[in-house]
């Protein structure tokens, strides 16, 4: 067990609560820095689209972990953030300033989405952000004169200062870069009275409305910069796949990253990240494994999109902490060895909130 | 004349299909109107009520009306038993863990339904298709009359069960306030699971009725997210609402896939309900007005 003990006011405002989460993240940030001199192309590649996912795992954890909103529609922002990057970059301007924009005009569809629909329940966003996705999907499809339609639309290699990012390792050092600016920058918003405010919409929206907190406000500045990280990563989706096709920004694509913050555990940052492993390591798995599957499970067309969902209902149904909450429960069995109990991590008995007023 | 004849067709064809989404909003409604959760699996329960009727009367050879009958039985057990199993173990959980929830199961229905049926379209023969029936200069298939006719029945009978049996006024009182309910001597976890039991028929009834018209496959259950728009409309909350917001959607689909380039037609639900949550946000028939602190 550790014990904290305060001794300096720095320590209130520190990002790492003790040295023991500046070794373990700085070895974490190391190993990461290292694996691609280690690492052959396709691992370095298939990491960094860990990261691409993570970064929009991470602005998705601030929509649904913490301020307590779902949105059906994220891979319209991904597909919004990676058509407006590359369709820049096409026309000149360079990385460094297609990135931030990209970022920046998916934040601002995003407010544009959000002010209208958030002001009823949370149930509108997803169903709104649902029907947004469709309809964006049909505006890359249709809008051949910028997007290229079924054609595609080829992604031109991005130079940031002189330097040709033309390999998989460019983008993952990017990709690398542009996940520690989000977390960080979540980081920061969490410890906030933004961030507090989020949270307290997400736990009770009657209560917090009662505390004076501008509950459209809130919600809309956080889809907005849910939708913006979502366009950050959509800008480098748009590098990692190197050829943009329509049909790529779909309702799977939105429940992929649902399931990023679901199964990596509400709530908490670590879960973002380890949802992204897990989302994008599952079809690589299936992909190994489906040769020998018995009785030809393996050759089903389906069996992507029905295994995420599965994965969902189990999750939901039987370990509403992700992976994460999986994570703490063994932490605490070491750190509280041998006094781990049955009751230590009973759920607590929830009952139904209505929300009606009658 | 001619224009005249040629609109009222595509209206009525319009509000067939918008029958249809209304039906299936009609289920996301009733079961809304309980238990506060939203059945975004809604659509594909429809598909399934539509391949059990086929299996019933395309393979098993049963007669249209008794197949359709136990089609729509086999599908409400079914809803009565996702309640009772797996939706009611979710209770007091956020709203927006229900939503995945039911996304979930539906990706799991749509593969099942692979699994057991496979991927191909496929119908059977009804008493209406191909048939038409002409009123005046109007030439009007009768599977769109029998889904029009169809709707406006099941209506009739869901208003009557609703106001005037023991068990509908016993559903009304468990979804207005459940402790009442309870104390009152209604079982409510029971009656939950029976609002979910007739909300699966009601989507039963839907896939059997759109069969005539387009063939029952996996991915019939998109048709879910048209009826938000229809449940939007409607208010999120208004049995009668979904209906007319079902109807209004699909006339405006209708009127957009003639007037407007191609392409407009998919998205015009989508575009309606966006509209419909920038302009009037409570629905056309509001019920819902605040929150209980």
């Amino acid at each position: 067990m550790r014990y904290l003990f305060r001794t300096e006011y720095r320590q209130d405002t520190s990002l790492a609560r003790h040295g023991g989460d500046f070794f373990w993240y700085g070895l974490l940030l190391v190993a990461m820095i290292v694996i691609p001199m280690l690492m052959g192309e396709f691992y370095v590649g298939e990491l960094g689209g860990v990261f691409i996912f993570a970064i929009a795992g991470v602005g998705l954890m601030l929509l649904v972990g913490y301020t307590g909103l779902i949105s059906l529609g994220h891979a319209a922002f991904l597909g919004i953030g990676a058509y407006v990057n590359s369709v820049l970059l096409a026309k000149g301007v360079p990385f460094v300033i297609t990135l931030p924009v990209a970022g920046l005009f998916t934040a601002a569809c995003g407010a544009a989405i959000g002010l209208p629909t958030l002001r009823m329940s949370g149930l509108y966003l997803a169903i709104a952000t649902l029907a947004f996705g469709s309809i964006v999907g049909t505006v890359f499809q249709k809008w051949t004169s910028v997007t290229g339609g079924f054609d595609g639309f080829p992604v031109p290699t991005p130079t940031i200062l002189g330097f040709g990012l033309d390999g998989a390792t460019g983008i993952y050092y990017v990709s690398l870069v542009v996940l520690i600016f989000v977390l960080w920058v979540t980081a920061n918003i969490l410890r906030s009275p933004m961030g507090r405010a989020m949270v307290a919409i997400r736990d009770s929206e009657v209560s917090a409305q009662s505390m004076g907190i501008n509950l459209a406000r809130y919600k809309a500045l956080a889809f907005a910069l849910s939708a913006g990280m979502t366009g950050l990563a959509g800008a480098l989706f748009a590098h990692y796949v190197r050829f943009l096709a329509p049909d790529a920004f779909d309702v799977l694509l939105s429940v992929q990253f649902v399931t990023i913050v679901f199964v990596g555990g509400l709530g908490s940052l670590h879960g973002a990240i380890f949802g992204a492993i897990f989302v994008r390591l599952l079809p690589q798995f299936i992909a190994i494994v489906r040769d020998d599957l018995p009785f030809g499970i393996g050759r089903l067309p389906g069996l992507e999109p029905s295994l995420f969902g599965l994965v969902l209902v189990l999750v939901i149904l039987f370990q509403p902490g992700g992976i994460n909450g999986l994570w703490l429960k063994l932490k605490h069995w070491f750190t509280a060895y041998p006094f781990k109990r049955q009751t230590s991590s009973r759920r607590q008995k929830s009952y139904a909130k209505s929300e009606r007023l009658r | 004349m001619e224009d005249a004849a040629r609109l009222l067709q595509l209206v009525v064809n319009g509000a067939a299909a918008g029958c249809i989404y209304g039906l299936i909003a009609l289920g996301f409604v009733l079961i809304y109107k309980a238990t506060e959760m939203v059945n975004f699996a809604q659509g594909d329960i429809m598909m399934l009520g539509g391949f059990v009727a086929y299996s019933l009367i395309a393979h098993y050879g049963l007669n249209y009306w008794v197949g359709a009958l136990l089609a729509i039985a086999i599908t409400a057990a079914f809803g009565f038993a996702l309640d009772a199993v797996i939706l009611r173990r979710v209770i007091g959980q956020p709203q927006f863990a229900v939503v995945m929830l039911t996304l979930g199961l539906g990706f799991i229905f749509r593969a099942g339904a692979g699994i057991g049926w496979g991927y191909d379209s496929v119908g059977f023969n009804t008493p209406f298709t191909n048939k038409t029936a002409t009123i005046g200069q109007l030439v009007l298939g009768q599977d769109n009359l029998s889904i029009i006719v169809g709707t406006v029945l099941l209506c009739g009978v869901l208003y009557v069960f609703f106001s005037k049996t023991r068990l509908g006024v016993a559903m009304q009182a468990s979804s207005q306030n459940q402790l009442a309910a309870y104390y009152m001597g209604i079982p409510v976890r029971t009656v939950f699971s029976l609002i979910w039991a007739i909300s699966a028929g009601v989507a039963a009834v839907a896939g059997i009725l759109l069969s005539p018209v387009s063939m029952i496959d996996v991915n019939m259950g998109f048709l879910g997210i048209k009826a938000f728009a229809a449940a939007v409309i409607g208010g999120f909350g208004s049995i009668p609402g979904s209906l007319v917001g079902g109807v209004v959607v699909g006339i405006v689909e209708q009127l957009a896939g003639y007037y407007l380039p191609a392409g407009f037609q998919e998205v015009t639900s989508n575009v309606v309900l966006l509209a419909m949550l920038i302009l009037r946000p409570q629905g056309l028939f509001a019920e819902l007005s605040g929150k209980r602190v």
